[in-house]
């Protein structure tokens, strides 16, 4: 299996890098400073070229996927969400993609019986699954906000606290530190035990969620186990939230290796499948509105097109016409 | 039976022995590593030189997928990959759905081509991996680096073949899109696909030669003037001989308030033609103030399946044809993929239609607002506002013969939005309906197989392949419920279903919605019905029998 393989192998080389980086040539400034600026960069940047990129492409025609009744006669109920015809409808049904996976939701599993017979049952795991993994990250990603402010806004307070209310550990475990390696490793299994699922995988499939997993290991480790100098990274942090120079102080090797692997991780994202976090915002099929017999849309670069006109078809069946009794133009 | 059809037991077998991922069998292969062949069945005949020189399309030739050599042009890759690049500038959809699919296989199982070859390139992310991994590997500096982590490929003759053989075995029906997260619409791509391959001569006659026929005597058939004429007459006819009521169409009538558009197939094809005698009675019932034109006498569009170009040429007689003959707004028969382009291209195209007036019903003053801009509006929403208003003297015991389900039609369905009009108007006109199973109807409908311009004789094998989730879906309602007549509102539904149920289901015949409503209409004047349409007895109504009293 080449295709799990060699992703597993590039994380395992890029958890490397900064360990004997750091280890062996102290090359501190370069990975706790140099790298993350660079990162941070590269994905803002390559995420908004992406958007603009996309954006300026015009979308020439209104191509809606109804999933739902349009908006017809008046005392037909039309299903505003899945056949919108208002900004808001769209704006809902768009929103409810990007955070509840509305049309994941609808999955379903065929399955050819003898007969032959096809049945559909409901399969709801992916939607779970991918959906905890999101929101898993995102209250993540969030929650790190503590390393880079000096003071703490409630909400991220109340994350944290949500988090952690279960409080069987010291310190108090999080809940989307198990959730989400709970969801990662159905993600990973999914793609190597469904047949069809593991034949459209591909290295760059694999790749993402075993650097994330790294990650998240990376992390765990740190605050349960491997403790490193919190003050240390802290101080690094909010230094790089203010765009500070400062070399870093002395923290563990293992902490590079987290960062290193975030930075590679943001590196990565402008230029493969997961700029679609960007994507699922204006994919056109869900943001237009079903109401193109009522407003026309406008083809910024519609050209006129030679068509056969009724006077050239008048003209080859003229006498054929006037014998039918078909009214003509000219006698 | 057609000789490229394999016997029923045969296929069967095949379905159930073969194995392949949807059984859960692991392939021991990458999919760019596994093997496809074109043999008799399995593909549609190219088109012939003469059709593409009629139509001043590229490479016209004499050539058969079975063919080692295709008889390309010269430099065919730069035509593609140029083609490419210039639809991904003019296209924000098929940039967005190369880039952003993660993979997820939502889609992996809701493809009826899959469903029915279960050949993995037919599910729908490996049908646009197909495409992605061409697309990748035109990133010059990452090309070594992509090949093997990203599946990037470079494109050859091999490529070309694949792109060719899978994207003829898509039908743009979008049921996969209704499933993808990112709303990523398989239809986009091979839209731009069969574009492109228009561009080197590796095509499709089946598509080809009703473009070039719609074009010069504006029907797929190519029928003329005198003869569309003199097909419609002898309708006139039957209904005379079944109902006693002599309907009186008229042909390009300056000054008439509606012009009335259809599919050709609902003039000429068995069963089509008894859709039209519906609307014929209901015209005349409601006494509208209707013509047909002989020029715009196609509803559907071939062209959508062959080139943007080529959709909004034949597209522009509709609005060139009402303009010319005056009418206040358009009114259009059952079709789906003629819906798809009259909602969502037609008034972009060939619009705005401001020669025409905002559509209003003459019969109930019902405005439709709906349909406010590009002024056509569908018949099963005229039928229904009439029958809403009570307009309509209908008498649902004369459908009393047949037990009907719904099939939505993948058009009208995904690409319009359409889903409680007809089944309003069916419940009215007949006693017994009943709906198939949930995932496989409204927004998950299942295509008919023989969608987007494949329902050539020659590939009949594939298309009672892509049938089958269809016809597996009415074989379980027909159990339940003894269910025999399948009512659509597609012309294209009506020529293709007819064959997947004769293979599949017999005894299950194809009906359109307004065949329905025409046996139910109590004409004035009318004799005494005994017959349907089809001059089939009426159950309950036969000749030597009193009436049931009701």
């Amino acid at each position: 299996m080449k295709k799990v393989v060699m992703p597993l192998v590039i994380v395992a080389v890029l958890a490397l890098i900064p360990y004997i980086g750091v280890e062996y040539a102290g090359l501190d400034y370069l990975f706790g400073v140099i790298m993350p600026y660079t990162a941070a960069l590269v994905l803002l940047a390559g995420m908004l070229w992406r958007m603009i990129d996309w954006l300026r492409r015009p979308v020439p025609f209104n191509i809606t996927s109804t999933c739902g009744q349009e908006q017809s006669l008046d005392w037909i109920r039309q299903d505003r969400i899945e056949s919108p015809s208002k900004p808001w409808h769209a704006a809902v049904r768009v929103l409810s993609e990007v955070l509840l996976f509305r049309s994941l939701f609808r999955n379903n599993k065929a399955e050819l019986r003898k007969g032959p017979d096809l049945v559909y049952g409901s399969h709801k795991w992916l939607w779970l699954a991918g959906l905890v993994f999101h929101w898993s990250l995102l209250l993540i990603v969030v929650r790190h906000a503590r390393f880079f402010l000096a003071t703490l806004p409630a909400p991220v307070a109340w994350i944290e606290h949500a988090d952690s209310f279960l409080d069987v550990t010291v310190p108090a475990l999080y809940m989307t530190d198990a959730i989400v390696l709970a969801a990662v490793s159905y993600l990973v299994i999914r793609r190597l035990l469904d047949a069809k699922v593991r034949i459209i995988s591909l290295q760059t499939d694999f790749f993402p969620l075993f650097l994330i997993t790294a990650i998240v290991l990376a992390g765990i480790s740190m605050r349960y186990l491997t403790k490193v100098d919190i003050m240390s990274v802290k101080a690094l942090g909010t230094g790089l939230a203010e765009f500070s120079l400062d070399a870093p102080g002395e923290i563990g090797a293992l902490f590079y290796v987290h960062l290193f692997l975030v930075c590679s991780l943001m590196i990565y994202f402008p230029f493969s499948k997961l700029v679609h976090m960007g994507g699922i915002f204006i994919s056109p099929t869900r943001t237009m509105l079903n109401n193109s017999r009522a407003k026309r849309h406008v083809n910024p670069w519609n050209a006129p097109v030679k068509f056969r006109t009724y006077a050239e078809y008048e003209d080859e069946y003229r006498e054929k016409m006037k014998k039918a009794g078909i009214p003509v133009e000219k006698e | 039976m057609s000789q490229y059809l394999p016997k029923k037991e045969d296929l069967t077998r095949e379905i159930e022995e073969r194995p392949g991922p949807l059984k859960g069998d692991f392939a021991q292969k990458e999919w760019w590593e596994m093997p496809f062949e074109f043999r008799e069945g399995n593909f549609c005949f190219p088109a012939k030189p003469e059709v593409i020189e009629q139509l001043g399309f590229p490479n016209p030739r004499k050539w058969m997928p079975t063919d080692e050599d295709w008889k390309l042009p010269d430099g065919w890759e730069k035509i593609l990959l140029d083609g490419m690049k210039e639809r991904l500038k003019k296209y924000r959809s098929i940039k967005l759905y190369l880039d952003t699919c993660v993979r997820c296989g939502a889609c992996v199982d809701k493809c009826h081509f899959f469903l029915g070859t279960g050949d993995p390139k037919n599910m729908p992310v490996l049908r646009a991996e197909l495409v992605r991994s061409i697309y990748r590997n035109d990133l010059p500096m990452f090309k070594r680096v992509l090949r093997g982590f990203a599946g990037a490929r470079p494109l050859t003759v091999g490529v070309l073949k694949e792109l060719y053989m899978y994207f003829y075995q898509c039908t743009e029906c979008r049921r996969c899109s209704v499933f993808c997260p990112m709303g990523i619409d398989t239809a986009e791509i091979t839209i731009m696909m069969r574009e492109l391959l228009q561009l080197v001569g590796v095509n499709n006659n089946w598509i080809l030669a009703p473009v070039a026929n719609c074009n010069r005597t504006g029907n797929h058939l190519g029928i003329e003037p005198h003869t569309f004429v003199q097909n419609i007459e002898s309708l006139v006819d039957d209904i005379e001989d079944v109902t006693g009521v002599t309907v009186e169409p008229t042909f390009n009538r300056k000054g008439a308030e509606i012009l009335f558009i259809t599919p050709s197939g609902d003039v000429f094809g068995d069963p089509g033609v008894y859709t039209m005698m519906g609307y014929m009675l209901l015209f005349h019932h409601i006494g509208l103030d209707y013509t047909i034109s002989t020029y715009a006498s196609e509803g559907g569009n071939f062209g959508f399946f062959t080139s943007n170009d080529m959709m909004k040429k034949l597209n522009a007689k509709m609005y060139h044809e009402a303009q010319r003959l005056g009418v206040k707004w358009i009114l259009g028969g059952e079709c789906g993929h003629m819906w798809r382009v009259v909602h969502q291209y037609m008034n972009t195209m060939n619009g705005p239609a401001d020669f025409l007036d905002e559509p209003v019903s003459p019969v109930t003053g019902t405005k439709f607002s709906n349909a406010k801009a590009t002024r056509m509006v569908h018949i099963a929403e005229f039928t229904a506002d009439l029958i809403h208003h009570n307009k309509l003297k209908l008498d649902p015991k004369r459908n009393d013969h047949l037990r009907t389900t719904f099939h939505d039609s993948c058009n009208v369905a995904r690409g319009m939005g359409m889903f409680e009009e007809p089944r309003y108007i069916l419940d009215k006109v007949c006693n017994s309906f009943h709906e198939m199973d949930e995932n496989t109807i409204r927004e998950q409908t299942f295509c008919c197989g023989s969608g987007s311009g494949i329902n050539a004789e020659e590939y009949m094998e594939m298309r009672m392949k892509g049938g089958f989730p269809r016809a597996n879906a009415v074989r379980k309602v027909r159990e339940k419920h003894k269910v025999d007549s399948l009512v659509t509102i597609c012309a294209i539904d009506r020529a293709t279903l007819t064959p997947l149920m004769r293979y599949w289901n017999p005894g299950v015949s194809v009906y359109g919605l307004h065949e329905l409503v025409g046996n139910a209409l109590v004409m004035e004047g009318e004799s005494k019905r005994t017959e349907d349409l089809r001059e089939e007895p009426l159950k309950g109504f036969e000749d030597d029998e009193e009436d049931d009293e009701a």
